[in-house]
């Protein structure tokens, strides 16, 4: 967390509180002492003329005008959440409004002008977990949901405020806590009748908990590419359709499209979505040998995006026989190693001069998808491809796929490592209490997720599971 | 009724510096840091039977407690060399289990044990004993402490004043039906001095113990038991002991059966613990036979362990029988266990509720918030254990001369000693049962170890002037040879050529690759220092408590390092102080709960603060946005006024 900000109920807030320039309907929050004031001032009857008082819980249908000029500035539905039952605990109105950057300014513009400060981003949030309103993992997920790109990362988003994150690793922290208590009784506890776990015993456990949290460690990886989306280049020789493609795939013209090859000099990029997947596409300029310095600069930039990219669709035009620049940009999609890549056989609407064995000994094994750019055929194909690619085995959203951020996958893995530690240090013959320190390691990566403090768990676990004391 | 009526008189008439009330291990342990440390000293105590008494097991030591012991050796106190001087029986438990854990544990032979600790206070210059009964505290217009009101003398006068007065406060025995007020072994209990501290505003909880019953050793039948040897072993508790004495006692073990369970069964509803006479919150790690039974009804049976209280004597203690059951019932309880058939008991077991400080009363010196210069050690701040109490004895009194004479007090951090864990979290979180030392509450036990409390350590007793010259002499030697033998092993490289090989092959370890080092290959599972020497030749003859150090330090140094590690991870958040002066009132986005803890504890800093129960991270947050913002704030104030 960031020291800019300090936390002062006596301010009041105000912010938009919905994605600019997303959905027809845009909300302004304001929160905070004198958020009712505020909106006392702002938010009268569809005449305009008199106020409108709130209802506690209810929905009001109103006007919010300039109380300066009068002015009526859009037509709003008002809502009133009394503290502490608000999402911040504290005052709450919001107003839902038309959408669109214009008429919501000006609506925040207002509330601004009668005292509310404009907020952070972000705040809203920390006030809620400030508030104790909600635990970290919870205020993150809010976080996504604010920055979610389409609709399936909102899903996800909003299962993780459930909790699925919290509990799915408060699972896994019992084990571990129950392991620890067992390690710890065995140490403190010498004379007493504590059945020793055998070595086997102590890193199957271990391994049990390494297991789990790498299946929701993979969880999390695919909540992140829906979260953060991936970058997808479109790359080839000239003139096989890049740029059709780029502007097939985002259902408008985006690219500059013509018959003269060598067009796109420099990467055009934008956002589309993918069954769900965030992905930003960049089209490139054609792979060929160039002696025009400006193009040369273009084909450079093109390989580096080749490289760099999450993924690549290497676009061959099916309507040609293959040529050497074909060839080359199929063996550079080949170094990838393991960053996916797709062969688009474009052109598939004309007579197709390549031959199936040829483009598949060359792909490597890459998914090979017929498309036309220009009719619009196999482009769902190519959809399906890339969001396979990026979540791996199954695209779409699939059961289980768990928001978190990269903090939370960060201490994911470390909880993992540290019980992985643990386990081969029994293989290896270590005594129990280095085991346990892994283990102990382990179990504060886990209350890292949840930014849940240790306390005496393991104690009490001792206590209830084993008859110690002389 | 003083010991040595000359002394005594002196320090009347100068009136003492530090007073100290009770001497049990807390009192003795206080009242000879302040002494050593050249303090004026008087050490109150109702009988000469309760100095260093052992009321309940006749042992010291074990997981974590032996570790305590270690580290009042290495600050320069007397527990360790008082029972190096007196045990019975010696162990080193845990072997099998890492360096961190391995634990020494002594069978006492008590009255040797309080002997040696009364003729150590008595030659003690600078302090004196005497038999009295504290009624009250007395406090100056100041509001610092300055002096003790007693029954026989009234008012005596002290700059400094240490409570230890253990179970005794409000003391109150059970037996069965029976109870009556009584502090413990038929001592009398203190009742005026709780009322004296709660009309300071100190605040008192209840808390309970017990024991077990004691037998005459001559009505045993060990034949039907274990027998449980010594072990001869290289070293004692004291860094100054070279190792153990090889005429050791033999202690048994038997075990309940279920005729056993059926008794106690049968009578619970005679057992004040499940009748609802005690309401005092017993310890969890130290059940009586009946919470056992109770609780654990699947176990067919429990260890019981026989232990001799002295080396000569005939009183035998019953480890793993602790039991407030009536008499009747206790004796046919005991009759029930194989070698006790015939067993005489000579004390019934019993419990006893005491008032205790709630100790976040406390500062981390030991020092009460509210009164200045009065502190409370042992058992009185809700411990449990003779270890526990004269390492906060031994803190108490050190801190208290320090408080007199100006200086900082000395505060061992939970990564330097386990005496550290102790009091952090006697402070900082209380307790809601007589509190033991596990090693399991010490996060950071791989770098606190028996064998290492003196590298710890001894310098900050040596600064205090605890630890004498010579003796700190011989603690350098000691680092000295550690550290030399350390480099050595990281410098000497053994050729990967064929000769060494097969050495390597003889002691059951691949050949090397290359050439490597000793430290190295130490580092292997299956190599030892001892088996090493197979390949180190230019070894030098080192003593068994140095090698001891270097085996682990070198042989660990993986997860030492881990550990380490941690300490610095931890240690941000403990540089992040926080001013004693903060109103928590005025900081947004803390909780009504943590408002009031941290108003009440008044954490050094927010890693302590984060160790608070009812402090939630989101109170940590607004705890860092607070200092963090103050912090800006003064670096632009400071800026405005260059």
């Amino acid at each position: 967390m960031e020291g800019r900000w300090v936390a002062s109920s006596e301010d009041t807030i105000a912010a938009i509180s919905t994605a600019l320039g997303e959905g027809g309907i845009g909300i302004v929050r304001v929160s905070g002492p004198h958020a009712f004031e505020i909106a006392s001032k702002v938010f009268r009857d569809p005449s305009g003329k008199r106020r409108r008082s709130l209802r506690p819980w209810g929905l009001r249908y109103g006007v919010v005008v300039d109380p300066n000029t009068g002015e009526v500035i859009d037509e709003a539905l008002a809502s009133a959440m009394p503290a502490p039952h608000s999402f911040t605990r504290e005052d709450v109105v919001e107003f839902s409004c038309h959408g669109g950057v214009g008429p919501l300014s000006r609506v925040l513009d207002v509330v601004l002008k009668c005292g509310a400060r404009l907020a952070q981003p972000g705040e809203f949030t920390r006030r809620a977990f400030l508030s104790g309103r909600i635990d970290l993992a919870q205020a993150e997920a809010v976080i996504e949901i604010i920055r979610a790109r389409t609709d399936s990362a909102r899903r996800l988003a909003l299962a993780n405020l459930r909790g699925e994150l919290s509990s799915s690793v408060a699972s896994i922290r019992e084990d571990v806590v129950a392991l620890l208590a067992h390690l710890e009784a065995v140490v403190d506890f010498p004379e007493d009748d504590v059945e020793e776990l055998g070595r086997a015993a102590v890193a199957s456990a271990a391994r049990e908990g390494v297991a789990r949290l790498r299946g929701l460690a993979a969880r999390t990886r695919r909540g992140r590419v829906y979260r953060e989306g991936v970058s997808v280049a479109i790359v080839g020789r000239p003139n096989v359709g890049k740029s059709s493609l780029l502007n097939a795939l985002l259902g408008r013209a985006r690219a500059i499209v013509t018959d003269v090859p060598g067009t796109t000099r420099d990467a055009v990029e934008d956002w589309t979505s993918m069954r769900g997947v965030p992905v930003r596409l960049v089209d490139t300029a054609g792979l060929r040998h160039t002696d025009d310095p400006v193009e040369r600069m273009g084909v450079d930039r093109a390989l580096e995006h080749l490289t760099d990219a999450d993924l690549v669709i290497i676009v061959i035009d099916g309507s040609e026989p293959l040529q050497e620049d074909d060839v080359r940009a199929l063996g550079l999609a080949g170094e990838r190693g393991e960053k996916g890549c797709v062969v688009a056989l474009n052109k598939s609407d004309l007579e197709c001069k390549v031959s199936e064995s040829d483009i598949a000994q060359l792909a490597r094994g890459m998914p090979i998808v017929r498309v036309s750019a220009k009719c619009g055929t196999g482009i769902a194909d190519i959809e399906e491809a890339v969001a396979r690619l990026a979540v791996g085995a199954v695209a779409g959203v699939s059961e289980g796929t768990v928001m978190a951020t990269a903090r939370q996958q960060e201490a994911l893995e470390r909880a993992a490592a540290a019980l992985e530690d643990a386990a081969s240090a029994v293989d290896q013959g270590a005594p129990v209490d280095l085991a346990a320190i892994d283990v102990r390691e382990a179990l504060f990566w886990l209350d890292q997720v949840t930014g849940r403090s240790a306390s005496d768990d393991v104690l009490d676990k001792i206590f209830s599971e084993f008859c110690v004391g002389k | 009724m003083s010991w040595r009526k000359g002394v005594l008189a002196e320090v009347k008439e100068r009136e003492a510096d530090v007073i100290v009330v009770g001497g049990g291990h807390a009192g003795c342990e206080a009242a000879l840091a302040c002494a050593r440390m050249g303090a004026g000293v008087l050490l109150l105590t109702l009988g000469w039977d309760a100095v260093a008494a052992m009321p309940c097991n006749p042992s010291i030591g074990g997981p974590g407690k032996a570790q305590l012991v270690r580290e009042i050796d290495a600050l320069g106190g007397e527990m360790g060399r008082n029972i190096d001087a007196t045990y019975l029986q010696m162990r080193l438990l845990n072997t099998g289990k890492g360096p961190a854990v391995r634990s020494l544990r002594a069978q006492a032979d008590k009255t040797a044990y309080a002997e040696r600790m009364r003729e150590v206070l008595r030659r003690e210059p600078n302090l004196s004993v005497e038999v009295a009964h504290v009624v009250g505290i007395e406090v100056g217009a100041d509001g610092a402490v300055s002096g003790v009101v007693t029954r026989e003398r009234g008012l005596l006068r002290a700059a400094a004043v240490i409570i230890a007065t253990g179970t005794y406060l409000g003391g109150t025995v059970h037996v069965g039906e029976r109870s009556w007020s009584s502090g413990p072994q038929g001592q009398p209990s203190a009742q005026e001095l709780g009322r004296a501290l709660a009309a300071l505003g100190l605040r008192l909880a209840r808390f309970k113990t017990g024991t077990s019953p004691r037998v005459r050793r001559d009505s045993v039948d060990v034949a039907k038991m274990q027998e449980q040897h010594g072990e001869v072993l290289p070293f004692g508790f004291s860094f100054d002991t070279e190792g153990t004495r090889p005429d050791q006692e033999l202690c048994w073990l038997t075990y309940t059966t279920p005729r056993t369970h059926e008794i106690i069964r049968a009578n619970l509803g005679r057992a004040p613990l499940y009748t609802g006479a005690i309401t005092g919150r017993g310890p969890r790690y130290c059940p009586s036979i009946e919470t056992k039974v109770v609780q654990f009804p699947a176990r067919e049976r429990h260890q019981v362990f026989l232990e001799p209280e002295t080396r000569d004597g005939d009183v035998m203690y019953l480890g793993g029988l602790s039991t407030s059951l009536p008499a009747d019932v206790q004796e046919e309880m005991v009759h029930s266990v194989p070698g006790l058939e015939e067993a005489e008991i000579l004390r019934p077991g019993y419990a006893i509720e005491y008032d205790c400080l709630v100790p976040t009363e406390l500062l981390p010196s030991l020092e009460t918030k509210k009164i200045s210069g009065l502190f409370a050690a042992g058992q009185i701040n809700g411990t449990s254990g003779y270890e526990e109490a004269a390492s906060q004895g031994l803190m108490a009194g050190i801190n208290a001369v320090l408080k007199i004479r100006g200086k900082e007090p000395l505060v061992l951090e939970r990564s330097e000693a386990y005496i550290g864990v102790l009091i952090d979290d006697l402070v900082t979180k209380g307790t809601c049962e007589p509190y033991r030392m596990m090693t399991s509450r010490a996060e950071y036990r791989l770098t606190l170890r028996q064998d290492n409390a003196d590298l710890r350590l001894t310098e900050k007793g040596h600064q205090v002037g605890l630890v004498p010259e010579e003796r700190y002499e011989r603690f350098l030697a000691r680092r000295r040879m550690i550290e030399d033998e350390m480099k050595r092993l990281g410098r000497t490289v053994v050729p990967g050529d064929a000769r060494t090989a097969r050495l390597l092959a003889a002691i059951g370890t691949a050949p090397l690759q290359s050439e490597t080092s000793l430290a190295d290959l130490l580092a292997r599972p299956e190599v030892s220092y001892d088996r090493l020497a197979a390949v180190d030749e230019g070894r030098p003859a080192l003593p068994q408590d140095v090698v001891q150090v270097v085996e682990i330090e070198l042989k660990y140094a993986g997860y030492i390092r881990k550990q380490k590690a941690q300490i610095e991870r931890a240690r941000r958040l403990e540089a992040r102080l926080l001013p004693p002066d903060t109103d928590y009132r005025m900081i947004a986005g803390l909780s009504r709960e943590a408002v009031e803890k941290l108003s009440e504890i008044r954490p050094r800093s927010i890693g302590q603060a984060a160790r608070i129960s009812g402090v939630s991270p989101a109170d940590i947050m607004a705890l860092l946005v607070y200092v963090e913002s103050g912090r800006r704030r003064a670096t632009i104030g400071g800026l405005r006024g260059a």
